[in-house]
Parts: structure tokens; C-alpha cells; sequence
């Protein structure tokens, strides 16, 4: 393996060499969103309630993890550059330098095809299959296409990040129902109003960058609006598996409170200013001072928002919040053996 | 007897060795045992 070296800029010490470790390809391959993609999948696989081996279902979980992470990585090699220009992405490995773009490239091809050859080899070739079109599809065609071509990019690339759960599902069944579907269609409707909250308050960042997202081509209004129209979409969705025997009533509580809370904070940035003043941080520098008292709270790095883009950025919070929640009332229901309503039938 | 000071690059290199090392026995060994699994009771009346 190559020796990557860096000249990492250091107030006592300008010089300093900065030789690659493991655990900077670790961080290519996103540990983060892994978890979450574990999380989901983890849900799916039990949610299906089918006994699957401990071991097979622990494998299943390390091909998903794996194969989220190659895609992390493949995303983190094509996309180095606008990631160099954006203060929330330019600290990683590839943009500093500390790993070769040759390298994260190498490390997601091989781990990609691990994956997938485990999968289909250790458990079923219908969660290999549905593996590796997520690869793919998060790869090739939300990465390097869809990013930087239209503002649709998060609403149609969110299906890469939403199909961890029916790819559980099939680990543990060998096939895929509608309420595998049910599940990911709701991640896929939770991305757009997840996402464009985030971009609300850094569209100054995709704009220097050149990423198309919604507040930087349609305006701040327009992506409020947006905001909402899919939240009012979201909210009846995330309802439906209590009528298709997926959840039970821990998961309705869940689902309908949560679900209260979600429109509120939707409908306070629809009709707040959020993302209308321009990001006013000096470009050089991580911390703007907003006050005194935010000045001192803030560190290096860490965002500080003010005014009316508190509202977008308490729906971010929330938003990862209560797609924790609804997954885990689906766990919890499936570990504990809770019986799943069927308001339809 | 005085110890050679590490250069950081070798160290910072062997560190990634030893990673990828360990990384392909996990491999070797989950291979292993998935296959035990999935024979499972197909092997035992044999021997």
C-alpha cells in the first residue's frame, strides 16, 4: 500500500507530516451513515420474522455494512473535488490528502465485490442481487450523475439509502414483500424533507461547490414548500404498515406523535425565512460570530445558525430522530414478539 | 540498551499492515465457519 503524506496546517507547528492510518480508510467508508444503513437493514431482517442463524444473520449485516462502505468509498473518490470546496466534507481523507483518489477507488471496487460475492454465496442471491444494485445505484447513478445534474438528485438517489431494509428482509426470507417495500418506501420519503432542511442552511456550500440542490437552483422558498408537500406525504406513509400487519401499537404511538411533531416543525419552516440570508461566515473561516455567547460556545468546524434557520435545522435534527424511532418501535415489536395490527383486514 | 527511535511513516504503515492482516484472517475464518453452517447437519451422518 502506498504511503500517502500530508502537510496538515497546525497553529504551533506548520510542518507537520501527517502519514495515512487505517483508520483514515476506515473514514472512507462513511462509519456513520454505516450505522444507520446497519440499523435499517438490521430492522428489515427482523421485521420479517423469519428464524434466520445467528451467524447467517450477523453475516448478512457485515455484507450490508461492507457494502455501504465500498459505496462510501467509490462516492468519496469521484466526488474529492466538490468535497474539497465544502466545509462539511473538506476535512476528509481525500480531499487532505492523507489517501490517494486511486486508492478510496480500489478500496470500494474490492469491498463491493466482496460483499456481494458473500451474500449470494453465504446467504441468498436475491439479497446479493438487491446489494449490489444499491452499490450501483448510489455509486454510478446518484454519485455520478445524478449529483451534479439535477435538483431531483437527493428525492431520486434516496432510493440507494432506503432499500438496507428489504435487502435485510430478503437475507432472512428469500424474498421481498410489499411491506419490505413499505419500509423502504418510507426512508425514501423521509430523504427529500431530511435533506433539503440540511441544505436550507448550507445552500452557500453546494452553490461554491457547484451541487445543484434545491435551495441553491429553486430558491429557499421553493425548497420550504417542497419541505412540506413531502411531509404531508411522509406522515399518512409512515402510518400504513399499522394497516398492513408490519407494526403494532407501540409503533403507531410512534408513528402518530412522532409524526405530529414532524409537521409542526415542517410547517414552522414553511413559513419561516430559512435559508433567505445569505451564509455569512467570512470564507476562510469555520465560525462566524453571531453574538457573544454563541461565539463562545462554538468550536472550530461546528456550525452556528441563527435566526430563522433554527427551524431548519431543528426539522434536521428531528427528522434523524424520528426515523431512529419508527425503526426501532418496528424492532423492538419484532424482538419482543409484539403482535402487528392489521387495521385493514 | 537504547531503543532506535520508530520512523512515522513506519509506523503509520505498519499500522495499516497489520490492519489489512487481520482483516483478511476475519475473512478466511468467516468463510470458514459460514460453510460449517451452511452444511450444517448434511456433514455430521457422514463421518
Amino acid at each position: 500500500m502506498a504511503q500517502p503524506t500530508v502537510l496538515i496546517p497546525d497553529d504551533e507547528a506548520t510542518d507537520t507530516v501527517r502519514h495515512a492510518r487505517w483508520q483514515d480508510y476506515f473514514q472512507l467508508m462513511k462509519p456513520r451513515v454505516m450505522s444507520l444503513v446497519v440499523f435499517t437493514a438490521l430492522t428489515g431482517m427482523l421485521a420479517a420474522r423469519t428464524p434466520i442463524h445467528p451467524l447467517l444473520g450477523a453475516v448478512a449485516v457485515l455484507c450490508i455494512a461492507i457494502g455501504a462502505g465500498a459505496s462510501g468509498a467509490l462516492n468519496m473518490w469521484y466526488d474529492a473535488d466538490i468535497d474539497a470546496k465544502m466545509r462539511r466534507t473538506r476535512g476528509r481523507p481525500v480531499p487532505m490528502g492523507l489517501v490517494k483518489g486511486e486508492e478510496a477507488a480500489t478500496l470500494g471496487v474490492v469491498l463491493s465485490l466482496l460483499s456481494v460475492m458473500l451474500m449470494g454465496m453465504a446467504i441468498n442471491w436475491l439479497a446479493a442481487g438487491l446489494l449490489a444494485f444499491t452499490i450501483v445505484f448510489y455509486a454510478v447513478v446518484y454519485t455520478m450523475w445524478l449529483k451534479r445534474w439535477t435538483a431531483q438528485n437527493i428525492v431520486i438517489g434516496g432510493l440507494a439509502g432506503a432499500l438496507p431494509p428489504v435487502i435485510g428482509w430478503a437475507a432472512a426470507t428469500g424474498h421481498a414483500p410489499l411491506n419490505a417495500w413499505l419500509m423502504v418506501l418510507i426512508i425514501f420519503l423521509w430523504t427529500p424533507p431530511h435533506f433539503w432542511a440540511l441544505s436550507l442552511y448550507i445552500s452557500t456550500d453546494y452553490a461554491k461547490a457547484g451541487v445543484p440542490m434545491l435551495p441553491v437552483v429553486k430558491g429557499a422558498r421553493e425548497t420550504r414548500k417542497q419541505i412540506l408537500l413531502y411531509t404531508l406525504v411522509l406522515i399518512p406513509v409512515c402510518l400504513a404498515p399499522v394497516f398492513t400487519g408490519l407494526g403494532g401499537w407501540l409503533y403507531l404511538a410512534v408513528s402518530g406523535l412522532g409524526g405530529l411533531v414532524f409537521l409542526t416543525l415542517a410547517l414552522r419552516v414553511f413559513r419561516s425565512t430559512a435559508g433567505d440570508a445569505a451564509d455569512p461566515r467570512p470564507a476562510d473561516r469555520d465560525l462566524y460570530e453571531v453574538g457573544e455567547a454563541e461565539a463562545k460556545r462554538g468550536k472550530p468546524g461546528q456550525r452556528v445558525v441563527v435566526g430563522d434557520a433554527k427551524h431548519a435545522r431543528n426539522l434536521f435534527a428531528f427528522s434523524i430522530l424520528y426515523l431512529f424511532a419508527l425503526f426501532a418501535a418496528l424492532l423492538a415489536e419484532a424482538v419482543l414478539g409484539l403482535k402487528a395490527l392489521e387495521l385493514l383486514s | 540498551m537504547t531503543r532506535k527511535p520508530v520512523d512515522p511513516a513506519t509506523k503509520a504503515r505498519s499500522g495499516r499492515n497489520i490492519a489489512l492482516g487481520l482483516g483478511l484472517v476475519a475473512f478466511v475464518i468467516l468463510v470458514f465457519v459460514v460453510t460449517l453452517v451452511k452444511l450444517g447437519g448434511n456433514v455430521g451422518p457422514h463421518f
